[in-house]
């Protein structure tokens, strides 16, 4: 449905996005992922045609981007960074206005109301845009891009400045949506495209420097073997019975609680998770367990990682 | 169908804002006193003339010069204000076409003048109540100041079409108006060299026919044609977006 072929955008001296190819499926959920800066706002205006491609082209079911720009924006709902609205219409006249010029002819009025329901603006129908919150505006942005029933949504940070409650509404939202259309997400934050993406584009200083699927990323981030375990107990003791346990590569103390506890670092192989036998061990000795958590990776450490691996060298 | 939700959504966008009421509002005060006072003058001085026949000269290069003032302030806001909402992006991810964007603000800035100038039929409606005359020279006043606000409007959508900030826009138009207007109020001023081409840029010189009756294809065609160029400027300056990579 989506598809970018060496895509290379300058402006001026400046190349922001340096050949980037790769093709969404129908009906996928692709997350574009990448740290702020990294290009994923300008492949996404090129793949809208708000911006033209330095060189390189992409299409949208099959539409040529460049050469039809129109005929490919009528498959496209796009959500752009800046949430596009005009504060002094009323979330209705605004969806209206936005289906009125994707070409929703017949019905429309229903389209909006049913867009409304599906997006939880029912109450907000007659409100300003401009007075609404934050929340509410990112929603009334995500109906916009949907109010056309569109083949492709294009949704640029959409969860960006919203509160943890209504990230997970509007994620449950996009989750929802991408039955029945192919969604491609930017974001910069690594659980929100494990969450609600099927696959990953990881873009880098305007190169995409892996693909992976959302469970391939999952493993990468917290099967990389590294647990924090806090407990009450001899720590000579627990540190040789924790280094016996199968998987375990080594542990340390690494501070020690006023209340007693020690906190130690257990190192671990690759893809193990060890959690479960700790877990026994602990018990069987009767220790008391305050804490036994696996280390999840960051953003920028999996970029490093990432790096690592693609040329091939450890730092 | 697509461009009427274009240009109902500019009109609507005029409307929910005081701006137009208020030029509205000081145009017909300052429009209604030169009318006052162009009549006072005649009756007063225009020994044996028809004060008819002098009147609407007068009375329109008055009231022009208002309205070509009061440009500036309905065109500042037609792409300047997309740009810094960010719906300029919206606008151009739609399936519409960059002219359809244009024509939709042109009509709708038009259509604010429409209103705001066909008050002004009024005021020849009040004479001919009084005493009838022959309002054919009017026709051709109405077409002149059409086709000049049309230019002033399109000089205006243009230098909105390169800021975001809407006073800058306004402040430019304001100079590119009134420069256009009084280019030849010296015409000694102006050198040789330049060809006398700058001479015939001269706003003013080709709206006075206009206003004395006379319709002439020359000066229809200037004013078309800078329409047309400004406009044609206006696409260009959008379209840079998309090599600059700016809104």
């Amino acid at each position: 449905m989506i598809e970018a072929k060496g895509l290379i955008k300058d402006y001026g001296r400046n190349r922001a996005v340096k050949g980037v190819s790769f093709k969404v499926d129908k009906g996928d959920i692709v997350g574009l992922l990448g740290p702020n800066g990294s290009g994923k706002t300008t492949i996404m205006r090129m793949l809208t045609g708000f911006f033209a491609p330095t060189s390189g082209a992409c299409s949208i079911a099959g539409v040529d981007v460049q050469t039809d720009p129109r005929e490919a924006r009528r498959h496209i709902g796009y959500l752009p960074e800046r949430v596009a609205l005009y504060p002094d219409m009323t979330v209705r006249h605004y969806l209206k206005f936005v289906a009125r010029v994707h070409g929703v002819g017949r019905g429309i009025a229903s389209r909006v109301d049913e867009t409304m329901e599906l997006t939880g603006l029912t109450e907000m129908a007659k409100r300003h845009i401009g007075k609404l919150s934050k929340g509410y505006r990112q929603r009334v942005g995500i109906a916009q891009a949907v109010v056309h029933s569109p083949d492709v949504l294009i949704l640029d940070e959409p969860t960006v400045g919203l509160d943890p409650r209504q990230i997970v509404e509007i994620r449950a939202l996009i989750k929802e949506l991408a039955g029945r259309t192919t969604v491609l997400l930017s974001t910069h934050i690594l659980p929100e495209v494990s969450i609600t993406c099927r696959r990953v584009l990881i873009i880098d200083q305007g190169r995409l420097v892996a693909e992976d699927t959302a469970q391939g990323l999952t493993q990468r981030t917290v099967g990389h073997g590294e647990l924090l375990l806090r407990l009450v107990g001899p720590e000579e003791r627990v540190l040789s019975l924790l280094t016996a346990v199968d998987g375990v590569t080594g542990a340390e103390v690494a501070d020690r609680d006023p209340s007693g506890a020690s906190v130690y670092h257990v190192t671990t192989a690759a893809d193990r998770d060890v959690r479960a036998s700790i877990a026994k061990l602990v018990v069987d000795q009767g220790w008391s367990l305050q804490e036994l958590t696996q280390n999840t990776m960051s953003l920028e450490d999996l970029f490093v990682r990432i790096l690592e691996e693609s040329a091939g060298v450890t730092f | 169908m697509r461009f009427l939700a274009l240009f109902l959504k500019e009109l609507r966008t005029f409307f929910a804002s005081p701006l137009v009421y208020i030029v509205s509002a000081v145009f017909l005060a300052l429009s209604g006193w030169y009318f006052y006072t162009d009549l006072d003058a005649l009756i007063t001085f225009g020994f044996g003339e028809s004060i008819v026949d002098h009147l609407w000269q007068r009375l329109y290069n008055d009231i022009v010069r208002i309205l070509i003032t009061v440009v500036p302030l309905i065109t500042m806001r037609v792409y300047a204000e997309e740009k810094s909402l960010g719906t300029i992006e919206l606008l151009y991810t739609a399936p519409v076409r960059d002219i359809e964007i244009l024509l939709s603000k042109y009509l709708a800035c038009m259509t604010v003048f429409a209103m705001i100038a066909g008050s002004t039929a009024l005021y020849p409606y009040l004479i001919y109540r009084v005493s009838p005359f022959d309002y054919s020279q009017l026709w051709s006043v109405y077409l002149g100041g059409f086709l000049l606000l049309s230019a002033m409007v399109m000089v205006g959508i243009f230098i909105s079409s390169l800021t975001e900030a809407q006073l800058i826009a306004a402040m430019f138009t304001y100079g590119a108006i009134l420069l256009l207007w009084n280019l030849n109020w010296n015409e000694a001023a102006i050198p040789d060299s330049w060809g006398g081409i700058v001479a015939q840029l001269c706003a003013f010189d080709h709206f006075e026919p206009f206003a004395r009756g006379v319709v002439d294809m020359r000066h229809v065609a200037y004013f078309v044609s800078l329409s047309v160029f400004m406009g044609y400027l206006t696409m260009r300056s959008m379209e840079s977006r998309e090599w600059r990579g700016r809104r």
